[in-house]
C-alpha cells in the first residue's frame, strides 16, 4: 500500500481508530493484570473491602503456591526460629512450612502431558498431512473431515467410555494415558494444520531430489522436513497450548498421579477460605509459557487458531 | 534411467518442471523404495488408529450403553437393555430443554457479540495506526489463559464488595457496587458467563476478521473511490462482503466451541442460581459423573454430539456457498 | 520434647506386636483443608516409629467427592486410607470399597463406645443403627456459628438493638434472634464501612446450600422419614414446619446476607468473614482454629455458637469423616496398623491440640477440654445435637435433588417453598423406587 493511495486512512482516523482500541485494550488486560497483581498481595490485601489498588507486595502468594504450611504456636516457633526468607514469610503469619506443595508436581506433569502429546500429535500428524498433501489416497475428503469431527465431540460425552475404558487397560490417572488422549484430541489440529503447510512446499523439490536417486522416504526426511520446519512448530505450540489449558479430562480422568496444573489452580484452599494470592500466581507461573509462545508466534497464531482456514 | 547428471540437479525449477512432468507415473514409481500406496497408508494409518481407539471406539461404545441402565458405580447390579428408553426421558425431560435453552441463549448473544466487537476492532486495527502491533498482541493475551483458571478467577472479580468488576461498574455508572451480583442474580447471571467469554474470545473473531480485511486487495477500494462511491457504500458492497466468509468460519470455531462449553462456566457458577446457567454439558457431567446414571448420560451424550454435528454440517454447506459467490 | 517419647514407646509397642513387618508406602487421601496439613504434620510419629513411610493425597472440597468416588468405583489403587464423606458410607460399604474393620477393632481392643456416639453413627457405621463398622471416626465437624463479639459488644449498639427488638445483642439461642441480629447488622456502617448481616451456604455445585440449609429445615421439623420406615417421606420432608424453615432460609438469604452470596461454601463464608463483611458467619467448626487465629478477626474479637434451636427442636448439620482402608490397596496391614496408631489417646489429644477435632470421649470429656480453646465448648454442644444427611450408597443422586429444589427456591427465588419440597419429595420418591427401596 503505498502512503499516497487515495484509499489510506487519514491522520485523524488513525488517532481515532489507535485511542478506540487502545481504550479496548486497557479495558480487556485490567482483569489480567489484576490477576497478576493478587499475586503480590497478602492474603488480607487480596480480600480487602473494600478493594485496594494500593498494597505492600509480597511473596507470600508464591510461597503459599509452592509450600505446604501448617500453624504452629508462638512457643514452637521460638523453639524454631524461620531460617530462610520463605520461612519468614510462612512465620509472620504463624505458620511453619512442612514441605513442599503439589503445585510442583501438577506443573511438572503439565509440562510431561503437554510436551509428551504434542510431540507425539505432531509427529504423527506431519506423517499423515505428508501422506494426504502428496498421494492419492482413497476417500481422502471424508477421512480429512472424519479427522475433523472428532473435534466437534463434547469432551464429556466421550469422557464416559474412556474413562471405562482406561480403567480396564490400566490408563487410568496415568501420563501415558493423557498424553494418548491429548494426542488424539489435537491430531485433527495438526493434520489440518501440517497439510496446508506441506502443501505449499513446491512438489518440485522432492520429485528433484527423486530423480537424484532418494527414496521417497528420504525425500520426506531430507527435503520436506526442513522446508515444513516453521509449520511444525508453529503447530507444535498450538497442539502444546491446548494441551496446557485443558481442563474437562483432566479433571474427571485424573487425580493423584497424573493430573495436570488447571484442575489444580482453582482448588488452592489456603489456611481459611481460597488463597486467592496463591491462586493468582499460580495463573502467573502458569500463564507465562503459553504467552511467550504467543509472542514469538504472532504471525502464524491466525493459522494456528483456524485450523489452517485462515492462511495470513 | 535412475539418475540424473549432476548438472542437472541445480537446473532452474522450470526445467525440473519439465523433468518431472516428463517422467512417466510408471516409471516414477518404479524409483527405488517403498511403492507410494505404501507409503501413504503407513503415514496415514497411526493417526486413524489412534483416533478409532480414542475417538470413534469410544463413540460407539457410547452408543451401546446408551441403550442400557448400566451405572458405573454399581457393579454388582445386572445391566438391562432397555432400548431407546434413555432417548424417550431425555426428550421429554422439561428440565433438559431448560439446558438446551440456557445454552442456546449463551451461543447466540456469545456469538453476537463476540462478531459485532470483534470487527469493529480488526475494522480499527486494520487502519494501521502506530502501535497497532502491539496492541494486537496485548488484545489476543486473555485467549491464551486456561478457561478453568480464568472461570475460578473471574468470581473473584465478580465479588459485589471485593471485585474488580462491580467496582469497576461502579466507579463509572455511579452506582453502589454492592447493589448488583452479577452471578448471584438470575437475571444477571446468564450474562456473567456471556461477559467473561467475550472477554476471553472477542480476540479470536478479531483475528479472523483482520485477516479477511487484510485479503481485500486495495484495488477494489482504489476502482470504487474512482466511480465516486461513498465510503458508507464501499463499506457495505466491498468489505462485509468480502470478508462474510472468514466472519462465518470464526462463527463456526466459535458455535462448535461454545456448544461443548464446561470448563469456564462450571468453574464461575457451576450452574446456578437455581439452573440458570446450567449449560448441557454441565448438566450431562452431573448425569455422568456424579449421578452415575452411565448409560442415561451416553444417550445424553450422543444425543449432544448428533446436534452439534449435524448443526456444523448444515452450517459448513451455508459457508461453502458463500465461499463461491 | 516429652509426648515424643511417650508416643515412640507406644508406637514401638505396637510394631513389636504386630511383627517385622515390611516398610510400605502408605497413601493417605483427604480433602485440602488446614486440618489435612495438621495430619501431616501429626502422621510424622508414625512415620518415624513404623517405618512406613506416608503420602498423601488432598482434594479440595468442591471436587472431593467427585474425584475419590471416581477414584473408589474405578477400584483405583491410589489410595491405602481414606478419610471419606460421611455420606460415602452406605455406597462404599455396599460396593465393597472399603474393609470392614469390625475384627480389626475387636483384636486391637478398639472399642467404639470410647468414641462420640454421633460420630459412631454419623462416620462409621452401615446400615445405620447396626454394630458394622467400616472407619474409624478421624474428625468431628459440625455446623456452627462465629460472630463478631468486638461488634456484638459496642455499647451504643447493644442499646439500639434492645430498644428494637427486646433481647440483648448475644449469641442467638433460637434462630428468630438470629434472624433479628441479622437484620439488625444488614446495611449497617461500621467504622465506615457497610457491613451486611450473616453469611450462610449457599453453594450449587456440589453440596453447600443442601450442608446450609438442613440447618434451619431440622429445627423446623424436617425430618428424612419416619422412624418405623425411613423411605416415607411424604408429609415429612414437605411438612408444614419444613417449608416454613425453608421459607426462613430464603428470608434469612434475601434480607441479610452479603450482595452475591449467591454461591458461597466454606471458603468464600471465611473470605466474607474475614474481610469485616459480615457479623456472623454459618461454618464447619474445622475453620475455627483459622478464626481464632486470624489477625483481623482472631482471638477476642470472635465468638462462636451452636447452630440456634428453631420451633421444633434443636439440630445441627453433622460434617466431619471417618478414616476407612481401602479394600483396593495392597496395602492392608500397614494402613490398619497406621488406624490402629491413631486411635490412641496420646495421638487423639494431640490431634487435637494441633487443630483437629479428635472423635475420642477422652479426649473431649476430658475436664480441660471445654476452656482449652475458646471455641472447645460451642463444638462439645454443637457434637450433642447432630443429625446427617442421607448416607444410602444412592446419597450422590438424594443430594443432587436437594441442591437443585433448594437453590432454585432460595437463591433463584423460583416457585414457592411448598414446590420446591414437594418437588423434592418427587424425586427423591423417584430415586427409592429405582433403587428398590419402596
Amino acid at each position: 500500500m503505498s502512503s499516497y493511495s487515495i484509499t489510506a486512512p487519514t491522520t485523524a482516523q488513525k488517532w481515532g481508530a489507535g485511542i478506540l482500541v487502545v481504550l479496548y485494550a486497557v479495558i480487556t488486560i485490567l482483569p489480567l493484570l489484576w490477576i497478576v497483581t493478587t499475586g503480590f498481595k497478602s492474603q488480607n490485601d487480596a480480600i480487602a473491602y473494600p478493594p485496594s489498588v494500593l498494597f505492600e507486595p509480597t511473596l507470600e502468594g508464591y510461597v503459599n503456591l509452592f509450600t505446604t504450611q501448617t500453624r504452629i504456636s508462638d512457643e514452637e516457633l521460638a523453639e524454631n526460629p524461620p531460617e530462610t526468607w520463605y520461612d519468614e514469610i510462612a512465620a509472620d503469619r504463624g505458620m511453619s512450612i512442612v514441605g513442599p506443595s503439589r503445585f510442583g508436581g501438577r506443573f511438572l506433569n503439565s509440562v510431561i502431558i503437554g510436551f509428551g502429546s504434542t510431540f507425539l500429535s505432531v509427529f504423527l500428524g506431519t506423517l499423515a498431512a505428508y501422506a494426504f498433501s502428496r498421494y492419492k489416497v482413497p476417500l481422502k475428503d471424508d477421512l480429512l473431515f472424519f479427522i475433523l469431527s472428532t473435534r466437534m465431540m463434547p469432551p464429556i460425552a466421550v469422557a464416559i467410555p474412556i474413562f471405562l475404558m482406561f480403567r480396564s487397560l490400566g490408563l487410568s490417572d496415568t501420563h501415558l494415558g493423557m498424553i494418548l488422549l491429548y494426542t488424539a484430541v489435537n491430531l485433527s489440529l495438526s493434520v489440518w494444520l501440517l497439510k496446508g503447510f506441506i502443501d505449499e512446499i513446491p512438489r518440485e523439490y522432492e520429485e528433484a531430489a527423486l530423480i537424484d536417486g532418494y527414496t521417497r522416504f528420504q525425500a520426506f526426511v531430507k527435503v520436506v522436513l526442513p522446508q515444513a520446519a516453521t509449520g511444525i512448530a508453529s503447530t507444535a505450540i498450538f497442539c502444546l497450548i491446548f494441551a496446557w489449558n485443558e481442563y474437562a479430562f483432566a479433571v474427571l480422568l485424573t487425580s493423584g498421579n497424573a493430573q495436570t496444573a488447571p484442575p489444580f489452580i482453582p482448588t488452592i484452599i489456603g489456611v481459611t477460605g481460597q488463597d486467592w494470592p496463591a491462586v493468582a500466581a499460580g495463573a502467573t507461573i502458569f500463564l507465562v509459557p503459553v504467552m511467550v509462545f504467543t509472542i514469538l508466534l504472532r504471525k502464524h497464531l491466525l493459522r494456528g487458531i483456524t485450523f489452517g482456514a485462515v492462511r495470513k | 534411467m535412475t539418475r540424473k547428471s549432476s548438472e542437472d540437479r541445480f537446473m532452474s525449477e522450470t526445467a525440473i518442471d519439465r523433468v518431472a512432468q516428463a517422467t512417466p507415473p510408471r516409471v516414477a514409481r518404479r524409483i527405488r523404495g517403498l511403492p507410494d500406496r505404501a507409503i501413504a497408508w503407513i503415514f496415514i494409518a497411526p493417526t486413524i488408529f489412534l483416533l478409532l481407539a480414542v475417538n470413534i471406539f469410544p463413540l460407539v461404545w457410547t452408543i451401546r450403553l446408551s441403550f442400557t441402565d448400566y451405572r458405573v458405580n454399581r457393579p454388582n447390579n445386572e445391566v438391562e437393555w432397555i432400548g431407546l428408553r434413555n432417548y424417550e426421558r431425555i426428550l421429554t425431560d422439561s428440565d433438559i430443554w431448560k439446558t438446551m435453552q440456557a445454552t442456546a441463549h449463551f451461543l447466540f448473544w456469545t456469538i453476537a457479540i463476540q462478531v459485532l466487537i470483534g470487527f469493529t476492532l480488526a475494522w480499527l486495527i486494520n487502519k494501521k495506526f502506530r502501535g497497532s502491533n502491539f496492541w494486537t498482541t496485548v488484545i489476543v493475551l486473555p485467549m491464551m489463559l486456561s478457561p478453568a483458571v480464568v472461570g475460578n478467577f473471574w468470581t473473584f472479580l465478580y465479588q459485589p464488595q471485593i471485585g474488580l468488576f462491580n467496582t469497576v461498574v461502579g466507579f463509572f455508572t455511579g452506582a453502589d457496587p454492592a447493589s448488583f451480583s452479577m452471578i448471584g442474580d438470575v437475571n444477571l447471571a446468564p450474562w456473567s458467563i456471556v461477559i467473561v467469554d467475550t472477554w476471553m474470545w472477542t480476540p479470536f473473531v478479531m483475528l479472523i476478521c483482520l485477516a479477511g480485511l487484510r485479503s481485500i486487495p486495495e484495488s477494489i477500494y482504489e476502482a470504487a473511490e474512482c466511480d465516486r462511491a461513498s465510503k458508507w457504500r464501499q463499506f457495505w458492497t466491498i468489505t462485509v462482503p468480502l470478508v462474510l466468509p472468514f466472519l462465518m468460519l470464526a462463527v463456526l470455531f466459535r458455535g462448535i466451541e461454545n456448544f461443548k462449553m464446561f470448563d469456564l462456566v462450571v468453574q464461575l457458577t457451576g450452574g446456578g442460581p437455581g439452573n440458570t446457567t446450567t449449560l448441557t454439558s454441565i448438566d450431562l457431567k452431573r448425569e455422568a459423573f456424579e449421578r452415575w446414571r452411565t448409560g442415561f448420560a451416553s444417550a445424553y451424550a450422543i444425543i449432544l454430539f448428533v446436534t452439534v454435528f449435524g448443526l456444523a454440517s448444515i452450517y459448513v454447506k451455508a459457508l461453502n456457498k458463500v465461499k463461491e459467490r | 520434647m516429652k509426648r515424643t517419647l511417650t508416643l515412640t514407646a507406644a508406637v514401638g509397642l505396637l510394631c513389636a506386636g504386630s511383627g517385622a513387618a515390611m516398610a510400605d508406602d502408605l497413601t493417605l487421601c483427604w480433602a485440602a483443608w488446614d486440618p489435612a496439613n495438621a495430619l501431616v504434620e501429626l502422621s510424622r510419629d508414625f512415620e518415624e516409629q513404623s517405618g512406613h513411610t506416608m503420602s498423601f493425597e488432598f482434594v479440595p472440597w468442591p471436587n472431593f467427592a467427585d474425584r475419590m468416588l471416581n477414584e473408589l468405583n474405578s477400584g483405583g489403587q491410589l489410595c491405602d486410607l481414606m478419610i471419606g464423606d460421611s455420606q460415602w458410607i452406605g455406597g462404599s460399604a455396599e460396593s465393597g470399597h472399603y474393609v470392614q474393620l469390625n475384627d480389626f477393632f475387636d483384636e486391637q481392643g478398639i472399642d467404639m463406645a470410647d468414641f462420640i456416639p454421633a460420630t459412631v453413627t454419623g462416620y462409621a457405621e452401615w446400615p445405620k443403627g447396626t454394630p458394622n463398622y467400616w472407619a474409624l471416626p478421624a474428625f468431628g465437624d459440625v455446623v456452627g456459628w462465629t460472630y463478631r463479639r468486638d461488634w456484638f459488644e459496642r455499647p451504643e449498639l447493644q442499646e439500639e438493638f434492645m430498644a428494637t427488638y427486646g433481647h440483648e445483642l448475644a449469641a442467638p439461642e433460637t434462630l428468630e434472634e438470629l434472624m433479628h441480629i441479622a437484620e439488625f447488622f444488614q446495611g449497617r456502617d461500621i467504622d465506615g464501612t457497610t457491613v451486611y448481616g450473616a453469611s450462610i451456604y449457599t453453594e450449587r455445585g456440589s453440596e453447600g446450600i443442601t450442608m446450609g440449609v438442613t440447618n434451619v429445615l431440622y429445627n423446623y421439623g424436617f425430618d428424612y422419614g419416619s422412624p418405623d420406615d425411613p423411605y416415607a417421606i411424604e408429609g415429612i420432608v414437605n411438612s408444614p414446619g419444613a417449608v416454613e424453615g425453608l421459607e426462613f432460609y430464603r428470608a434469612l438469604y434475601e434480607c441479610c446476607t452479603p450482595p452475591g452470596s449467591s454461591d458461597w461454601y466454606m471458603s468464600e463464608n471465611i473470605d466474607a468473614y474475614r474481610s469485616g463483611q459480615v457479623a456472623m458467619q454459618m461454618n464447619f467448626a474445622f475453620i475455627w482454629p483459622g478464626v481464632n487465629a486470624d489477625e483481623n478477626v482472631g482471638g477476642d474479637r470472635s465468638g462462636y455458637f451452636p447452630n440456634p434451636a428453631g420451633p421444633a427442636g434443636h439440630y445441627a448439620q453433622l460434617g466431619g469423616q471417618g478414616i476407612s482402608v481401602v479394600s483396593y490397596s495392597d496395602s492392608q496391614d500397614a494402613a490398619l496398623e497406621y488406624i490402629a496408631w491413631f486411635a490412641q489417646p496420646e495421638v487423639q489429644e494431640r490431634w487435637w491440640e494441633m487443630g483437629g477435632y479428635s472423635a475420642l470421649r477422652a479426649v473431649v470429656e476430658d475436664p480441660g477440654f471445654a476452656d482449652s480453646q475458646p471455641y472447645a465448648q460451642t463444638f462439645l454442644d454443637s457434637m450433642a445435637i447432630v443429625k446427617d444427611f442421607w448416607a444410602e450408597p444412592a446419597y450422590a443422586d438424594l443430594l443432587l435433588a436437594m441442591q437443585d429444589r433448594v437453590h432454585n427456591y432460595v437463591v433463584a427465588g423460583n416457585g414457592t417453598a411448598q414446590e420446591a419440597l414437594d418437588g423434592l419429595v418427587e424425586d427423591w420418591v423417584e430415586i427409592f423406587e429405582d433403587e428398590g427401596l419402596r
